[in-house]
């Protein structure tokens, strides 16, 4: 029996373990620890009764640190009624036991061993939602032990602790129940009187009832979890209705979601009367369904109605930055060298001016002229209305992070490893911060302080004479910008982290850690940091908790920065389509297809969006 | 026993306030405060806790803990603060044990991690984050209680300030609230099953009142291996109150009625006796505690 549970991996102060090479009654070589919690561990054992091939045996060993008589004999009753329990009983889904036996302090339960893993440990190790069509096996299987324990005679037998960590899948994907040892020490009293497992257990085991309804609550429970990857042990008790399963997992079918929510019924007579009906409910809705996992695509078509095209303008090479909508005007920098400004209405060709390098960055405007850092190494002061140059600064190296106005003074990095501060109106410098590596992001202004990442992993805290007020060095690159949100600075890492710094000094108060790395800016509402990454994802993180509220899965590289307007998200991916989502859950409103990557962020006007493509064009969409 | 419970007391500076009888109606000494305190007039963080075991109960298994540093300038060092509230539960005495050991884990742990390295003024690039320093904080307090007090178990709720942020850690159904420009938000969630019962609208306010498991808790340290905190950050309520405090208080004083008291009287010493006056004079039916942050205005 091996055990992967979060609880047993760092556990066990003072409960001394048997080393690997004990023998044990003469008879078993322990080989290793497979878990352990509270006052017992699974060891991994070989049965020497058998020299001429190994054969595997889980020992459970309970070993007693209390001194509390009564306590003692409790748990002692338990540990001896889970091994006559599971003595009486045989089916393929519960392991055999082999031997029981007591030794001084510690009692000891030799059982089958299961070369496997459990589903919580499943769980964790995978990212991607789980197959339905495998969860559905399981359930379907899990139904038929079930059904074997609450038919049993005389009594029905109530497992009581039905939760992904008690469930293992061995190496031919059988699954087999495990931990019969389910009776827990309640404590009689009024004040304090405490419960076992949160999370999976239905309402009435509160009032101490233990039926098979119960069980089928658990098993709704269990498979609520994995299908919604939502571990209901974090969030309020018998919640499962405020995290509907196909909101989060569209690949469920709505048969299968109604399964479930019927199994996890807050009254137990309006839940399945019996694991056989359960499974006659699953099978009947594999029939009905026929396919169980939807395709996605026909849902999405649907969507591209709501989103309709004004205008598009095809420049000569890629658009790998974000344009700005000032006066009306849409200005845009383009990897063909130049900065185009464009009608936002009608899309028509107003001017453009031409650098000597690609441009990256998102412009900024203030005061009638437009700034634009370029691969040339030079940042470019423009006329708006004519777009000619009023004065370039020089910096050594190209410029891809865009710059950021503030009290009449203009702030950028470039990849001389400088922060730059110039004066907007005469283009001199008036200080400059060194940093460790190239800047790429977009420096924040904040209370008289400017705070900007830099490519070594290093983000710095400036002050606006150029004093360095704190730096805090991160594992890679940070090239996502920051935010500031409530006291807290919010950036990405390429090491697959999102960070809340407390901004005063840096110290850390919270990192989200996510499937890849980041170079997308994060953005805020609603409490919610939002931000996109290399794993494909757009994720939104609760800004207190740092806990995940939900992550929409795109087909390739998110490294655009999301927007928000209103309750929507809007947000690019390299998979070229644009994404608008509803930011309380993470829901794709509609989707609009260019054919190129998009890199850059869009820039919002009530209804209006602009967003420039790898396609080499701009776009103008109505929402 | 006795021995190890002065100890404590002494560690944490428990405070019994007498029942109401016995109680002088000016408890305040005038000379020990300033005559007029107006949070809204002061510059710097002030800070009150107060503790009784209540009417009914003859013991106190409620463990509080205070420590406060109050920036001097912006150079030296932070504004830094620990709050605890810790509300005990189980037999023989197990309830104090198990608060007073929570109590003291995690004030141990955390002033260890923030509070002596803010001193040292240590290079903090590879501390680990606040928050999860204070959910190990308090899983190791749990795994203390595990192993060291069978049968019993407490609730805490743990506050950290550091410059303008306040980060909480929460078991159980203590309570933390942010008191700002008249109106109370309670900023964790209590892990009482009767409250949850009632949130999913299955019993009403009356029953729960009277309900028999209206104490069971379904998360508590102590409980077992596994320990699932609450984590929470906050900005600080510039001109307004952080308040911690167990059921001994939020269950008898109504929340309106513990605002009134927290503006009316001045500096938060004052109101968290006063706090604990009025829940003894509401019946006192269990342990009260109450700490509360003053902050400044920005």
């Amino acid at each position: 029996m091996r055990r992967t549970t979060r609880a047993l991996d760092n556990q066990t102060e003072g409960l001394e373990r048997l080393q690997p090479g004990t023998t044990l009654q003469d008879r078993y070589l322990i080989l290793g620890v497979l878990g352990s919690g509270g006052m017992s561990s699974v060891y991994k054992g070989r049965d020497l009764h058998f020299p001429n091939v190994t054969k595997l045996v889980a020992i459970k060993e309970m070993t007693s640190m209390l001194t509390d008589q009564t306590m003692y004999e409790m748990v002692v009753t338990n540990f001896e009624r889970e091994a006559d329990l599971l003595a009486t009983l045989s089916h393929p889904s519960i392991p055999r036991i082999y031997d029981y036996y007591t030794d001084k302090n510690s009692l000891y339960l030799v059982m089958e061993f299961i070369d496997g893993k459990d589903l919580e440990a499943i769980l964790h190790e995978t990212d991607d939602f789980l197959p339905v069509e495998q969860v559905i096996n399981w359930a379907v299987d899990l139904c038929d032990v079930l059904s074997y324990l609450h038919n049993h005679k005389p009594e029905p037998l109530v497992f009581r602790d039905m939760k992904p960590s008690n469930v293992m899948v061995d190496q031919h994907d059988q699954i087999r129940l495990i931990d019969f040892g389910i009776a827990r020490v309640f404590q009689p009293g009024t004040k304090g009187t405490m419960i076992g497992t949160e999370g999976y257990s239905p309402p009435e085991q509160y009032r101490g009832e233990a039926s098979p309804a119960g069980d089928i609550y658990a098993l709704g429970a269990t498979l609520h979890h994995l299908l919604t990857r939502r571990d209901p042990r974090i969030e309020p008790p018998f919640s499962f209705s405020e995290r509907p399963i196909r909101e989060i997992n569209p690949n469920v079918s709505p048969e299968f979601e109604a399964i479930i929510n019927t199994s996890l019924d807050y009254d137990p007579k309006k839940r399945y009367s019996t694991t056989e009906t359960l499974k006659q409910a699953l099978l009947a809705a594999v029939k009905e369904t026929g396919i169980l996992i939807r395709p996605r695509t026909a849902e999405i078509s649907a969507h591209e109605d709501d989103v309709k095209e004004l205008w598009s303008f095809e420049c000569e090479d890629e658009i790998r930055g974000s344009p700005i909508l000032y006066q009306d005007v849409i200005y845009i920098g383009c990897y063909d060298n130049n900065l185009y400004a464009l009608d936002a209405q009608t899309g028509e060709f107003l001017w453009k001016y031409a650098t000597d390098g690609g441009i990256t960055g998102r412009p900024a405007a203030e005061d009638g002229v437009i700034f634009i850092g370029s691969e040339d190494h030079r940042l470019h002061a423009i006329t708006a209305r004519g777009g000619k140059l009023v004065w370039t600064y020089y910096t050594e190296g190209p410029i891809r992070s865009s710059p950021t106005l503030s009290h009449g003074h203009i702030f950028f990095g470039s990849d001389d490893a400088y922060l730059h501060v110039v004066n907007s109106l005469n283009g001199r410098r008036v200080w400059r911060a060194e940093a460790n590596a190239p800047i790429w992001s977009t420096p924040l202004i904040q209370e008289e302080r400017v705070y900007f990442g830099c490519e070594s992993g290093d983000f710095y805290c400036y002050d606006f004479r150029g004093e360095m007020k704190w730096r805090k060095k991160v594992k890679r690159a940070v090239t996502s910008s920051p935010i500031i949100f409530d006291g807290l600075i919010y950036f990405g890492s390429k090491d697959w982290t999102l960070y809340a710094l407390e901004v005063e000094n840096g110290w850390q108060v919270w990192r989200f850690r996510m499937g890849g790395p980041t170079i997308s800016t994060p953005s805020t509402s609603e409490d919610k940091i939002f931000i996109g990454c290399g794993d494909n994802n757009i994720y939104a993180v609760h800004a207190r908790h740092a806990r995940e509220v939900w992550r929409f899965s795109t087909e390739h590289q998110v490294t655009g920065s999301p927007t928000v307007f209103e309750d929507s998200l809007y947000c690019g991916s390299v998979d070229g389509y644009l994404y608008c989502l509803d930011i309380r859950s993470g829901r794709l409103r509609w989707r609009f297809r260019t054919e190129g990557p998009i890199t850059g962020s869009p820039a919002m006007a009530e209804d209006r969006l602009f967003i420039g493509s790898n396609d080499h064009k701009v776009y103008a969409l109505l929402a | 026993m006795s021995a190890l419970k002065n100890f404590f007391e002494q560690i944490f500076r428990r405070r019994k306030v007498l029942p109401p009888e016995s109680i002088k109606t000016a408890p305040l000494d005038p000379s020990s405060l300033e005559p007029s305190w107006h949070l809204e007039k002061q510059q710097t963080i002030a800070v009150g806790a107060a503790q009784s075991a209540g009417i009914e109960r003859d013991h106190n298994e409620d463990t509080l803990f205070v420590l406060l540093s109050n920036a001097t300038s912006e150079n030296t060092l932070p504004d830094f603060g620990l709050f605890l509230v810790a509300d005990g539960m189980g037999g023989h005495r197990a309830g104090e044990v198990a608060s007073a050991i929570s109590v003291r884990t995690t004030a141990r742990l955390l002033t260890q991690a923030t509070f002596l390295r803010l001193l040292e003024n240590e290079n903090q690039s590879n501390e680990l984050p606040l928050q999860e320093l204070i959910r190990q904080a308090l899983e190791e307090a749990n795994e203390s209680v595990v192993a060291r007090v069978p049968g019993g178990g407490t609730t805490l709720t743990a506050a950290l300030l550091l410059y303008k942020q306040i980060i909480i850690g929460h078991v159980g159904d203590s309570r933390a609230y942010i008191i700002n420009d008249g109106r109370s938000e309670i900023i964790t969630r209590d892990h009482s099953l009767v409250e949850r019962l009632k949130e999913l609208g299955q019993i009403s306010s009356e029953e729960a009142a009277s309900h028999p498991q209206r104490n069971v808790l379904y998360r508590a340290i102590g409980q077992g291996a596994n320990l699932e905190v609450d984590i929470v950050s906050h900005s600080i309520p510039y001109g307004g109150y952080l308040l911690l405090c167990s059921d001994g208080l939020w269950g008898v004083v109504p929340d309106h009625e513990i605002r009134r008291i927290i503006y009316k009287s001045g500096h938060p010493q004052a109101a968290c006796e006063e706090l604990v006056r009025a829940a003894n004079a509401a019946g006192g039916p269990d342990n009260i505690s109450a700490v509360l942050v003053g902050f400044p205005p920005k």
